[in-house]
This record gives structure tokens, sequence and C-alpha cells, in this order.
């Protein structure tokens, strides 16, 4: 066993409403910069629909990912080693800037995209690749209407993936998965531009900034996370949607569960890579392995961990591609329960909602190609607890005695589902975001600015300085995003005044 | 100028080339990339920078085996002076028009692919002109030299190449050497000072080690990152 630490997120759809301040506030963040124009480290796409950059869920055409070989072992779907070597000088799987729409604005000279506003149509691109499948696959037993479907909002960033395509593909070396937090970051030093991460990756997460000619992607907010703080994007959610927290995992067993031969499995092989916090063997294992005491305490505490794992609600996003991604979805029930309400029944008994999620086939085979390669079962099984939460607690707030079937039904006991509610519903700040510090000790320090000492003002990290990607000014490899500037650092958030605001309200209020 | 061209041309190209390499991994790794316009024009791309490159990669291995490897070897193993003519003349012409048609097409894409021309810096059009100049002047000077035996440039450049490696330049080799072969040696020379200051840089980057390493790099958190 070789226990590791990662900071994974889970985010409940049912509470996405679309807003996209996540995607705005990250980009004021991190990419409001040259070179960046169509860089969002956090996007929100609508589903069904194709999603950014366009269908970038059909590996056939993008080839990203891991896929396996004859012999049933891991390759990396765009090809191995040597076929990266000999095809280095050009990546034809690299999307365009038509893939993610043409920048424009209106008078900057790079933006050819004014001109594609004179006139030409928005580009098509096809349907929904997941829409596809579930259509090919069940043409024959199932009538799909499209019309009659539901709509939801998938958010999403970089998945830190626990056995990252993209860091695989990296021919220089530059790309890391950071061994304390489990991060994955590209070194700006180190890159030199080929794009293989790009196509590597089967989220489209890593972007190439064509400025700089260099890959960034989604640094999970590092700088705020070391110091306590949750992402930006988390932050400033305001259907208080994400969740941030520890995961511990065995990295030996990783390359056996993405090599699962059935698909299906995937998700369950990946269940099976988590530790479980309060295990004491786990906890001896950790100890040595040098995790500090402060991170296993946070993984017991982890929200994350008990979504995934305790509650089993939380599922990853296409564990398909064999990337064991880390950012996990609660899949939405408001699309059934609306649809049920409109039929005139009640929508939020449970036996409506039983009954429902299952004739609703439609959904939960969509949502099954999103989340679990297309089995249907575990989707069913996160939705039937959702139901069921609702329909107790609904009791509950009635002043009704709750039907203790209705926690039997989805294997759960009162209390559970009562902390669930708590966690999903309530959503405290602090039972959100558990997220320990890099180093207590440098906490202070820390707060009073979201990048270490020595930024900016004259060396030592690589956002700021000779070259880096500043904000204005020319240098050797273009302008803006590579630009060689010190901008002065203002603390515009402290620590302290940050951990108390999201509470303060609560505070009055009760 | 004999002596300035030949004797030390070659050597202020050479510490011009480390002094900048050194530099740039000192001061400047951020900038160390090819800066690829992909993003902006694909499929030009994709048949012309193949083209270009294994092109030019093999215009190196053509330039390593006829400047490094004396005659007295190929004649060991019995090549004869003009098997040696015809390798080079057919082998070196088919990676000089693979080299030529790859460049040109990369050109044309650069000029007329309007957001790849917006990309375009002043030292990338300087980079364009001396590398495309010592690849025509080098073309030039082989086909003008064609017929017959061709030039015997293994009696003169090779040597004086090899010269230079000694510290001993003899510089009297060069004198008689045909003027194009003289210009494609000095425009070659500017080519390889001017590596370490453009993009051409990349070149340098040669990520072999991809093929020894395991797939996913972990890596530490920089303790630089907590330092009080």
């Amino acid at each position: 066993m070789r226990p590791m630490a990662q900071l994974a997120m889970v985010m409940n759809l049912d509470k996405c409403i679309g807003c996209h301040t996540c995607s705005v506030t990250c980009k004021q963040a991190w990419t409001d910069r040259q070179g960046t124009e169509h860089v969002w480290f956090n996007n929100v796409e609508t589903r069904p629909g194709q999603g950014y950059p366009r269908r970038y869920e059909d590996q056939e055409q993008w080839q990203g990912g891991w896929a396996l070989n004859r012999r049933g072992a891991l390759k990396l779907k765009a090809g191995g080693r040597f076929r990266k070597l000999a095809g280095i000088f050009s990546d034809p799987r690299l999307p365009e800037t038509e893939d993610y729409d043409e920048p424009w604005t209106y008078d900057e000279p790079w933006a050819y995209g004014c001109k594609s506003l004179a006139g030409a149509p928005a580009h098509g691109g096809g349907p929904d690749p997941m829409i596809e499948r579930t259509r090919r696959l069940a043409a024959d037993r199932v009538r799909f209407e499209f019309e009659q479907t539901f709509m939801f909002y998938l958010p999403r960033i970089c998945e830190h993936c626990l056995n990252p395509s993209c860091v695989a593909s990296c021919p220089s070396g530059a790309m890391y998965k950071r061994a304390e937090d489990g991060i994955v970051l590209v070194d700006q030093d180190r890159c030199r531009g080929w794009r293989m991460c790009v196509t590597g990756c089967p989220y489209k997460k890593v972007y190439f900034n064509h400025r700089t000619g260099k890959a960034e992607k989604c640094t999970l907010c590092s700088p705020r996370l070391e110091a306590g703080l949750p992402t930006v994007c988390s932050e400033t959610c305001v259907g208080r949607l994400r969740y941030l927290g520890v995961v511990l995992y065995d990295a030996d067993r990783v390359t056996a569960a993405a090599s699962v031969p059935d698909e299906h499995e995937l998700y369950a092989a990946q269940l099976g890579v988590f530790l479980d916090p309060e295990d004491p063997g786990v906890r001896r294992a950790c100890a040595a392995a040098g995790i500090p005491y402060d991170w296993v305490e946070a993984a017991r505490r982890s929200p994350v961990h008990a979504l995934i794992s305790r509650y089993k609600v939380a599922l990853p996003l296409h564990p398909e591609y064999r990337t064991m991604p880390m950012v996990w979805y609660i899949p939405p029930l408001s699309p059934v329960v609306e649809a049920l309400t409109e039929t005139g029944h009640d929508g939020e008994d449970a036996h409506n909602l039983f009954g429902a999620i299952d004739t609703l086939r439609i959904p939960l085979e969509y949502l099954a190609e999103l989340f679990t390669a297309g089995d249907v079962a575990p989707v069913r099984a996160s939705l039937e607890k959702l139901a069921a939460m609702r329909s107790h607690m609904r009791a509950v707030n009635l002043g009704e005695q709750p039907d203790p079937s209705v926690a039997r039904a989805v294997g759960m006991r009162d209390a559970e589902i009562e902390e669930m509610y708590r966690l999903l519903a309530i959503a405290r700040y602090e039972d959100r975001y558990v997220i320990p510090a890099a180093a207590v000790s440098d906490a202070r320090r820390l707060e009073e600015s979201a990048l270490p000492d020595g930024c900016g003002l004259d060396h030592g990290c690589s956002l700021d300085y000779e070259g880096g990607p500043g904000m204005g000014g020319d240098g050797p490899s273009g302008q803006d995003s590579g630009g060689r500037t010190h901008l002065p650092l203002v603390s515009v958030e402290n620590f302290h005044a940050l951990r108390h605001r999201p509470t303060a309200a609560e505070e009055e209020e009760t | 100028m004999t002596v300035f061209l030949w004797g030390v041309l070659p050597y202020v190209a050479f510490v011009l080339l480390v002094a900048g390499l050194v530099r740039r991994y000192r001061h400047d790794r951020f900038g160390w990339t090819a800066r690829s316009s992909q993003v902006h024009e694909s499929k030009l791309l994709n048949i012309a920078s193949p083209a270009f490159h294994y092109g030019i990669l093999l215009v190196l291995v053509g330039h390593l085996v006829g400047l490094f490897v004396p005659m007295s070897w190929t004649d060991a193993f019995g090549v004869s002076g003009h098997t040696h003519h015809l390798l080079s003349l057919y082998g070196g012409s088919a990676a000089g028009i693979l080299t030529v048609a790859g460049i040109a097409l990369l050109i044309h894409r650069r000029r007329t692919s309007a957001p790849v021309f917006h990309t375009t810096t002043a030292n990338d059009k300087v980079m364009y002109v001396v590398l495309l100049a010592a690849i025509v002047l080098g073309m030039a000077a082989k086909l003008a030299h064609a017929s017959g035996d061709g030039y015997h440039y293994r009696e003169s450049v090779a040597p004086w190449t090899r010269s230079l490696l000694t510290l001993q330049p003899d510089t009297e080799l060069m004198a008689g050497v045909p003027v194009l072969y003289q210009i494609h040696a000095v425009i070659g020379l500017a080519l390889i000072a001017f590596v370490p200051y453009s993009r051409l840089v990349h070149m340098f980057s040669a990520p072999v080690r991809y093929l020894f390493r395991p797939y996913i790099v972990y890596r530490s958190r920089d303790p630089e990152r907590l330092r009080p």
C-alpha cells in the first residue's frame, strides 16, 4: 500500500443554476490575459449540449485519455511514446480556435473573430456525442424524444486525475502531479509547447496559450488551497454546490483499477482505490508515508470522502476515459421531480419518485453515459438516495412521522439521511470546505497574500518574473501573457476576514 | 579576409551559440518554446511542418556525414567518390526539396492566415530570411556543381570544418571554394549563431527522455513556496 493524499471536489448538480459566476471569477483571477482568450479553467456547459470545446467528448475524433491495448494494458489513446515523438512536428488532434469559438473584441488587432462577426454563421459542430451514443445504443429500446428530455448544467474544471493522461502525454516532463495534494500542474519553465497534453486530456482542460507558446491549466487555485482557502470557483459559487476535501488513495492500485476491462466496472474500481481514513491500518500507513496528521484528520472530516465513499451519491465524470478523475458529481434529481409534478403527481412522494426515476429512462441513461460509462445502476442508486432524502425531510418539515421504510429502501439509516441532508441542503461553509493548509506554521504568513513571498518584487515565483506571464510589456515570447513586468502585490482578501464572512450571516440569522 | 571569414567567424558563431543557450537557459526558460501557431491554423501545418522538419533533419544528417566523415573512411568501406557524389546529390536534393517545399508552404501559411501573420514577430521574420537563404543557397551550390563528380567539397570544405575542431583552422582550404559554397557557409554560420536568440532554440529541447521516463510524473511541492 502506498497511500497518497488528493484534494478533490464534488459538485451537486441539483443546485447549479448555470449562472457562470464560477467561470467569470475564475477567468478574472487566472486567465484574464491576451493569449488566454479561449482558456476557461472553469466552464459551465448546458447538458445535453456540445460542451467546450465543441464535442470534446468524442474521443474517436480527439483521441484523449487512455484505452486498453490488445494485451489489456493501458495505452494512450493518441499513441504511445514513439508515435508521439515521431509526430511531434504537428498535432493533428489539436482543437483549433474555431473549436473553442473564435475570440473577438471590437478593436483589438489580434481578434480576427471580428471578421466572423460580419456574417459568418455560428459553427454547427453536430449533436452532443453522448446523445448520439445513447441514441445508437438505445434506439430499439427507448424512444428518444429530444424535445421532451431535460436540461441541466455541468460546471467543469480540471479533474486532477489519479492517472492523468495529460501528464503521460507530455514529452518534456513539464506536467506533473504534485505528491502532497495530487494537484496536476504545468511547469511553465519546462514546457516546450509540444501541445500533446491538450490532445491527451479527454476533458480538454489543458489549454495552449498562443501568446506564450506554453500549456496552461486549472491549478485548483493551489496558492489559495495552500493557505487553507477554497478555490475561487468554489468560494464564489452562488448555489454553494461545490465541496472540497481530502481523499486518501492507494497509488499502487491506480493502474490496475484504470485497466479494468469492463467499462461499467470502472466506477467501482475507482471506489476501490480510495482508502478509509477511519481504518487504523490506513492511518498508520499514512503516517509512515509522511502524510501529515492534519491531512489525515481532514480526510476523516472530508465532505468529498463522505459524498463519494460513504453515501455514494457522487459519481465520476466519464470514467471510461480511464484517467481516474477526481472531480465528482451528484447527478441532478430536479428534472425528475419537475417532470413528475407536471403530470399532476406529488413530485416529492417517495413512491412516486422511485417509480419515476426508473420510468424516466432517458435522463437516467443519458446521465449514465456521463457518469458511469453507461451503467444505469449507480446513477439510479444515487438518485434514489436523493429522492429518499427529499421525501424523508419533507415529512420532518411537515411534522409528520418519517416513513422508516423510505430510508431502508435505499440502504440508509434515518440519522445518515439527515446527516447527508445537512451536508447537501444546509451546506455550511465549514462543512463544504475542509482544506488543510500546506503548512500550519506558515498560515499567518500566507494569509496576507495568495502568492508566496518574493513573488512580483524580485524573483522566485513562476508567474511573475523575467518573461513570466504577468500583464503588459514585451518579452522575447510576445506580449502580455509572456510580458516581463513587476506587479505590486496587494492583499485583497484577508484570511480571517474571509473565514468570518460566510458564517457571519448565518450567525445573525440564528 | 580569408582569415576572418574562415578562421574567426566560425568561432564567433560558436561562442554566440553557446553563450546564447546558457543565457536563455538561465534567464529565459519560460521563453524556450517553438511558440506553435497550430491553434490558429492546423490543416496546412499538419502537412508542411512534418515535411519541413523531417527534411531539415535529413539535411542535417547529410551535412554531418559529408563534413565529418573523412574520405579515407568512406574509401575504406569501398564507397567511391562518384558513388558518394551521387548519393549526396540525389539524397541531398530529395531532402532539400522536402525541406524547401515544407518551408515554402509554411511561409505561405504564415502570410495568408491572418492570425498566424499577426503573431509573427520581427525576430521571426529575420529568422525566416536567414533560414531560407541558408537552405536555398545550399541547394543552389549543390545543383550548380552537379555535373560529373560534382564539386569536391570533401577535399576543401570538409577538411576545413574538421580543422576547426582541432582549433587549428586551415583557412587556405576555403580560399578556392566556389563562391556559392562560401556564401552558404557564411549564412550557415550566421544561422548557427542566431539559433539561441530566436524560436529556433526549440531544436535543443528534443524530448528524448520521454522514451525512458515513467508515464506519470510526481513532483513534490517546491519548498521555496512555503519558506517563511
